[in-house]
């Protein structure tokens, strides 16, 4: 069976594509610490070795209109397009493209119906900065297949947050049962408080700091139950009017698990909104086997210089 | 009340470029001749296949024609939608970084919670 190499939530920030890519004047202030900590952030996803990303996220009115609006979505596409006209205008992002994989695909949608989630599927879908976003930050090289999971955090009405978590454990369970020796690597965006389009937006940090730091906990600590227990639909606009989007980050502690503390976390305060970095190991932590290798190849060409001698 | 049709508009016209500048230089001839010829195609059929009985309320043609976006956050457009199109008509005319974004908050910070709802 499949094995889960990591699992991994974030913030999906569109303007760090170009805050990280910019130069001389040009160039934010805050633009080094925060490539610095997604360096090390994306450090977490190279050491755990993946073959493929589940990558959950959400279409920002894009491909999906509110004629004909999908709650839970899978892509299962041999191939996807990614980012549009009006992100490439916003926020400066390249057009993209990743390879699919249609057998995992088709195990999560056959597996997810089963299992009593109606999940609707695309097989021509063009992804959008919730998804690409974490390929910038974590994977720029997309080198790697993807499954994209699509869900509505954005046109009312929406599931409520206790499927989102329930959707993040059948999804876990369905990568774990999926017949191939790949190991994958889960990867969700979401927000913390946030709000577009209203008064409180682009401020000096995200609206609502006491919010973030509850749900930062929450997440840290897998702390579901504290979590299911305070937060409802309606309550997301208080925090933020797009604050709907931590309901992405439920759905990830649903992968990860009642009560498992994230293996690495980080976060950033940044204007408009909070950065917030976490990474699971569900098989065990990599990084002192890959920290010790490091070390070990250094000593290993010393030793053998040495023999030379 | 036709919220729907406010975000199709809003969403129809961010997607397209020409469309964007045309809704910038001439808002209302723009917002008049969409609602004429484009708010009851469906998006996804064939021109011959459409809807019959999409208009907009007064108000609504109203703050669009006007470029009013408070207006249309008072109406309960999604705000995502409104704030993307409106970036893209009028960040270019201010000089600093997220100049147009603050002015926008300033503009709308007379509202506070609970914000108009945005449910179609």
């Amino acid at each position: 069976m499949a094995e889960i190499s990591a699992i991994i939530a974030s913030t999906h920030h569109p303007f760090y594509y170009r805050a990280s890519t910019s130069t001389g004047a040009d160039r934010p202030p805050f633009a080094d610490e925060w490539q610095a900590k997604i360096e090390r952030f994306r450090e977490t996803l190279t050491v755990a070795d993946p073959d493929v990303l589940l990558l959950v996220g959400s279409d920002h009115f894009h491909q999906f209109w509110l004629d004909n609006m999908q709650q839970f979505l899978v892509g299962h596409a041999e191939q996807y397009d990614a980012n549009w006209y009006n992100e490439e205008r916003e926020f400066g992002l390249p057009r993209m493209h990743m390879a699919g994989d249609r057998d995992l695909s088709g195990h999560l949608l056959r597996g997810g119906l089963d299992a009593g989630f109606d999940l609707a599927f695309s097989n021509e879908l063009r992804l959008d900065h919730s998804v690409t976003c974490p390929i910038i930050t974590l994977r720029p090289q997309n080198d790697l297949p993807v499954v994209p999971v699509y869900t509505n955090i954005f046109a009312p009405p929406l599931p409520q947050p206790k499927r989102f978590v329930q959707l993040g454990q059948a999804l876990r369970d369905l990568v774990e049962s999926w017949p191939s020796d790949k190991r994958v690597a889960i990867i969700g965006t979401g927000h913390l408080s946030l709000e577009l389009g209203g008064p409180r937006q682009f401020g000096p940090h995200g609206p609502d700091p006491e919010f973030d730091a509850k749900a930062v906990e929450w997440i840290r600590t897998g702390d579901i139950e504290r979590c299911l227990g305070e937060v409802t639909i309606e309550n997301l606009l208080e925090p933020g009017n797009a604050t709907q989007g931590f309901m992405d980050f439920m759905l990830m502690m649903g992968v990860a698990g009642e009560g498992v503390t994230a293996d690495y976390f980080d976060n950033l305060d940044l204007f408009h909104t909070m950065e917030a970095y976490f990474t699971w190991y569900p098989g065990g932590d990599p990084r002192p086997a890959a920290a010790a290798a490091s070390v070990s190849l250094p000593e290993q060409a010393a030793a053998a210089a040495a023999q030379e001698v | 009340m036709s919220r729907y049709l406010v975000d199709k508009f809003l969403y129809t016209v961010d997607r397209d470029p020409d469309l964007v500048e045309r809704y910038r230089e001439d808002p209302r001839g723009t917002v008049a001749w969409w609602e004429a010829e484009e708010a009851n195609r469906i998006l996804n059929c064939v021109s011959q296949e459409r809807s019959t009985w999409l208009v907009f309320a007064d108000d609504e043609r109203e703050a669009l024609a006007t470029h009013d976006y408070p207006r249309l956050f008072e109406l309960g457009a999604h705000p995502f939608l409104t704030l993307t199109l409106f970036i893209a008509l009028f960040e270019r005319d201010h000089e600093q970084p997220l100049g147009f974004q603050l002015e926008y908050a300033q503009r709308l910070s007379g509202y506070s919670l609970p914000y108009p709802d945005i449910t179609t």
